[in-house]
């Protein structure tokens, strides 16, 4: 039964490009949810517009249209720009949008709506009465963020936050739609050389479902961790 | 005015009429689809929900691993397993089954409504498991079956509390069947792809897509508002 016909190796790294894609793209989501969720809650109009034009229309389209869209568009987009330098100042250089950057990117922008949506419940969900006493105490209003908001942040944020990390590991399985070596695609290319696809990609699957489980065991760690000042009912 | 519209069409390159029918009909395989499986998703979920409230071990351990697995695998694997695996299955050839699995529809139809029905299950669980414990007894002190508890008291607040998750799923469902394409069926993302690589237009063929994608959830929504603002309406600040 495990025969892979000499194609476990490659499988086995495909396996580690899904989770390096899975990890850069959740880094993005993370940076651009936390700048989003800031965004949305300011008093700028300008900000608070475009961040919630961002949640709206990613939310609204599927992942795979975004990432045909960026992995074909971005180049045509990227060249103009580099012909545009390029003539300009008579240099020559020449930036390639590889699938890995387009999937990375693409998660990442994707799961960044999502992530502003959990983040900015988790900063509602803070009590105003310790924001109220940080500025008694004279804190500004940076401080106030490192000192009270971000750490109790944390807390209301991760549950949402591991559900977001669970999605995204299985939104990585589309970056073998553009071409990129993931397990799938490998699983697929293998399985259409054998003509078995059961051997491949339920071993696929099951690799899937490990990292689910793992993050799982994780996400309840870091819960009891970060839930250590509170009372349980 | 349909004259004018004709004119402007011609006009540009790309959004010819031919072009709007291709998207018409990308359009109308992913309604199909989409409607399909989460109808053929409530048939399996209800039935299976309701069952896991008996408690039975027996009953949900194979329920639980079934949802197990399929919340936990991407839909893309399914999608394989089912769409290239069918065909391996012995003597399905020449079963009267092949009518339906040589066609990428099908096995798409059959992937996405497992996939639903595990997702929907799972919400069905949780708003059923949720109903206030005073209900039930006051239910079973005045002798009520089984049946007739959860058709009179948890079924009626049950599915009114799972409706605002499962607008949820139901936009999921919309944006994950534009993986269809990858199995060769021409849906919306794949009127979307054939449309750019005829034209090579990347941003015109994608972008119109992502609109039309963007409408359908907005009509959802919409539609899901209405539907729990008349369902939940006792619940509404007076």
């Amino acid at each position: 039964m495990f025969d892979f016909h000499g194609y476990g190796p490659s499988i086995f790294q495909g396996a580690f490009l899904t989770i390096s894609v899975a990890v850069l793209s959740m880094i993005i989501a993370l940076i651009l949810g936390m700048a989003g969720s800031l965004a949305k809650l300011s008093d700028n109009r300008f900000l608070k517009y475009s961040a919630t034009t961002y949640t709206t229309v990613i939310r609204g389209v599927p992942d795979l249209v975004l990432m045909l869209l960026i992995f074909f568009g971005a180049q045509i987009l990227v060249n103009s720009v580099t012909t545009w330098i390029n003539n300009k100042f008579g240099t020559r250089f020449f930036i390639n949008i590889n699938a890995f950057v387009a999937g990375v990117t693409t998660i990442g922008f994707i799961f960044g709506a999502y992530m502003t949506e959990t983040f900015r419940g988790a900063y509602l969900a803070v009590d105003s009465g310790q924001i109220e006493s940080g500025k008694a105490y004279g804190m500004t209003s940076k401080q106030i963020f490192i000192r009270i908001i971000f750490p109790q942040m944390m807390r209301h944020a991760l549950p949402g936050l591991g559900n977001n990390w669970m999605v995204l590991l299985k939104t990585t399985a589309l970056v073998s739609v553009i071409g990129l070596a993931d397990m799938v695609r490998l699983a697929k290319e293998a399985s259409g050389a054998v003509h078995e696809p059961f051997k491949f990609f339920i071993p696929v699957a099951i690799v899937y479902l490990g990292i689910t489980f793992l993050s799982e065991q994780l996400l309840k760690w870091l819960e009891t961790r970060y839930s250590a000042g509170v009372i349980r009912h | 005015m349909l004259d004018s519209l004709a004119a402007f069409l011609n006009q540009n390159d790309i959004f010819t009429v031919a072009t709007l029918f291709q998207y018409w009909d990308g359009l109308v395989v992913t309604v199909q689809l989409v409607f399909l499986s989460l109808i053929l998703g409530l048939f399996i979920s209800v039935p299976l929900a309701l069952v896991q409230s008996l408690n039975n071990p027996w009953i949900n351990k194979p329920i639980w691993l079934y949802v197990y697995i399929f919340r936990g695998t991407p839909l893309l694997i399914q999608l394989y397993i089912i769409y290239y695996g069918v065909t391996y299955i012995d003597g399905i050839q020449e079963s009267f089954l092949w009518e339906f699995v040589k066609e990428p529809f099908y096995p798409a139809l059959l992937a996405f409504m497992l996939n639903t029905a595990a997702y929907t299950t799972e919400i069905l669980r949780g708003a059923i498991k949720a109903t206030p414990h005073g209900e039930i007894e006051a239910a079973k002190a005045y002798g009520m079956s089984w049946w007739q508890m959860t058709r009179r008291i948890v079924g009626p607040s049950a599915y009114r509390r799972a409706l605002p998750a499962y607008s949820n799923e139901v936009i999921f469902m919309l944006h994950s069947s534009a993986i269809a394409s990858v199995v060769t069926i021409v849906d919306l993302t794949g009127a979307a792809q054939n449309v750019y690589s005829k034209y090579y237009a990347p941003f015109e063929a994608f972008i119109f897509v992502a609109l039309i994608y963007l409408c359908l959830t907005f009509t959802i929504v919409y539609v899901f508002k209405r539907v729990e603002k008349k369902l939940l309406a006792h619940l509404q600040p007076r």
